[in-house]
């Protein structure tokens, strides 16, 4: 939000750097299942964005004093790789890591039937492998596939995505030029089956009809996300089930 | 939450009533500006140091700010010595973002020699008593802070006088929690205990949304944020008047 450039980020015809139009999300794809040794897992790619995910647990929650003895706790540890940026990140968790691994955490606290696992914790960890802005988006979208991708009782998945504002044009999912030098990111999460928001942040400088006009996108485009998720733990299960069938034979 | 349904909090406030604002500058001599501030009995004191430094390669010409926040033992029982915590941390990010998107400071103006020394400008909040409502409670001590600092030219030898901070405009933040299928504002500690999300809305002069925050392990929903927003708007510029 900070940087200034002389690049046209949205040109006259409304069409943007990567050739989107402004109410577009770049393209998505999902796969659940992707690690052997996880409860469950998933490789999500959003634009240049791709991103791992795990999920162990339910399990003895560690340290002890964590524990819940009415519901399960949720620790998820998002993580940028070292070559993940242009400018090597330095490994370990600095100051944003930690904001936004606490955000993913409570966004799908509100989703997953923790009650079910007194005492236990629930470990989702995101490794961020190249980022192109929305990267905590596309990790809580990927973190709640592997959610289920292991079989864990949840209300609904989470699908998340940015909008935001750039050269005076309200945005759907920002690139990183779109985020470096725009005015606006907001990233929001929602609960498609009730519309409730469970992670929401912005900053930047919009006015009320902007930031309306982002939200109704973030909103319809969420579903569509949704509709990713879906269709990649269904293709999981199919391919489950074929292999089952197979070894029958 | 009975009594929240008939629009009543515990302590007699109506659900979109801000506590008493208390706010005292210069308390600190040491420091290039300080607030101590009082939000009902949450109290939190922030403090600015300003010293000369290197800009970032991608900035060369702008100052560089850096948000702290401190959750010390001194201000609750449930705050524990050493790093700061996850809480500590969204605390100073969030504070941090209302002022650096709404260009409070002037940046440029912060410049000593472009691309080799600028001013650097450390705010570090420490919370004194919790009663909830860190986040508002930390925001107007910091922009307090920031209003009367003064930058120390004279003093390093970069300039002929010490100047006042180069501020543009006032952000402020308004926290709401909900508890039930009711949103208040400036929740204290109880009503935050039993919240199960909360939301950060800063606005700048003219009202125009400059960060959120969401926070809590429930959810809100789009009437809700609608609420808030037109909320902070509104209650932005009671607060801007009362602190001048």
């Amino acid at each position: 939000m900070s940087g200034h450039t002389d690049m046209v980020l949205v040109n006259e015809e409304g069409i943007r750097i990567d050739g989107r139009k402004v109410d577009e999300k770049r393209n998505i794809k999902i796969e659940a299942g992707v690690l052997k040794n996880a409860s469950g897992s998933c490789y999500l790619e959003i634009g240049k964005n791709k991103v791992l995910c795990a999920v162990y647990g339910p399990r003895e929650c560690r340290p002890r004093h964590l524990q819940n003895p009415t519901k399960a706790i949720i620790q998820c540890k998002y993580n940028m790789q070292a070559y993940s940026v242009t400018d090597r990140k330095r490994p370990g968790t600095d100051r944003r890591s930690v904001e936004i691994s606490k955000l993913i955490s409570e966004a799908l606290e509100a989703v997953v039937q923790t009650e079910l696992y007194p005492r236990a914790s629930i470990d989702i960890y995101i490794e961020i492998l190249q980022a192109n802005a929305g990267t905590r988006c596309a990790g809580l979208t990927a973190a709640s596939v592997a959610l289920a991708d292991a079989g864990i009782p949840m209300r609904d998945l989470v699908p998340a995505i940015a909008c935001g504002k750039a050269d005076g044009n309200v945005l759907l999912d920002l690139n990183k030029e779109e985020d470096n030098y725009g005015q606006a990111d907001v990233p929001i999460a929602i609960v498609p089956s009730t519309d409730e928001i469970v992670l929401l942040q912005m900053d930047g400088n919009m006015t009320r009809e902007e930031l309306d006009h982002g939200l109704d996108m973030a909103f319809k485009a969420a579903h569509e996300v949704y509709d990713v998720q879906r269709a990649a733990l269904k293709k999981r299960y199919s391919d489950i089930s074929k292999k089952e069938g197979d070894s029958v034979e | 939450m009975n009594l929240l349904s008939d629009g009543r909090r515990e302590d007699g406030r109506q659900l979109d009533e801000v506590r008493k604002i208390q706010v005292e500058t210069g308390v600190i001599e040491s420091a290039e500006g300080s607030a101590r501030v009082k939000l009902g009995e949450t109290e939190v004191m922030a403090g600015i140091k300003i010293i000369p430094g290197t800009p970032y390669p991608d900035a060369p010409g702008d100052g560089v700010l850096t948000t702290g926040a401190e959750l010390i033992p001194l201000a609750h029982e449930s705050f524990e010595p050493g790093p700061p915590s996850e809480d500590a941390i969204e605390l100073a990010r969030v504070v941090d973002r209302g002022i650096r998107e709404s260009g409070m400071v002037d940046v440029k103006k912060l410049c000593i020699t472009e691309g080799e020394e600028i001013w650097m400008v450390f705010i570090d909040i420490y919370a004194l008593n919790y009663d909830g409502n860190l986040f508002d409670a930390c925001n107007l001590a910091a922009v307090c802070a920031l209003k009367s600092a003064i930058v120390p030219w004279k003093q390093y030898g970069k300039g002929e006088e010490d100047l006042p901070m180069p501020v543009t405009c006032t952000p402020i933040s308004v926290t709401e929690c909900k508890i039930g299928n009711d949103l208040i504002v400036d929740p204290n500690f109880n009503e935050e205990a039993i919240s199960t999300a909360r939301l950060t809305v800063t606005t700048d002069d003219i009202g125009n949304f400059r960060a959120m925050q969401k926070g809590g392990k429930g959810s809100i929903t789009r009437g809700d944020l609608s609420l808030c927003l037109d909320r902070a708007v509104e209650i932005g510029k009671q607060i801007r008047k009362i602190i001048g």
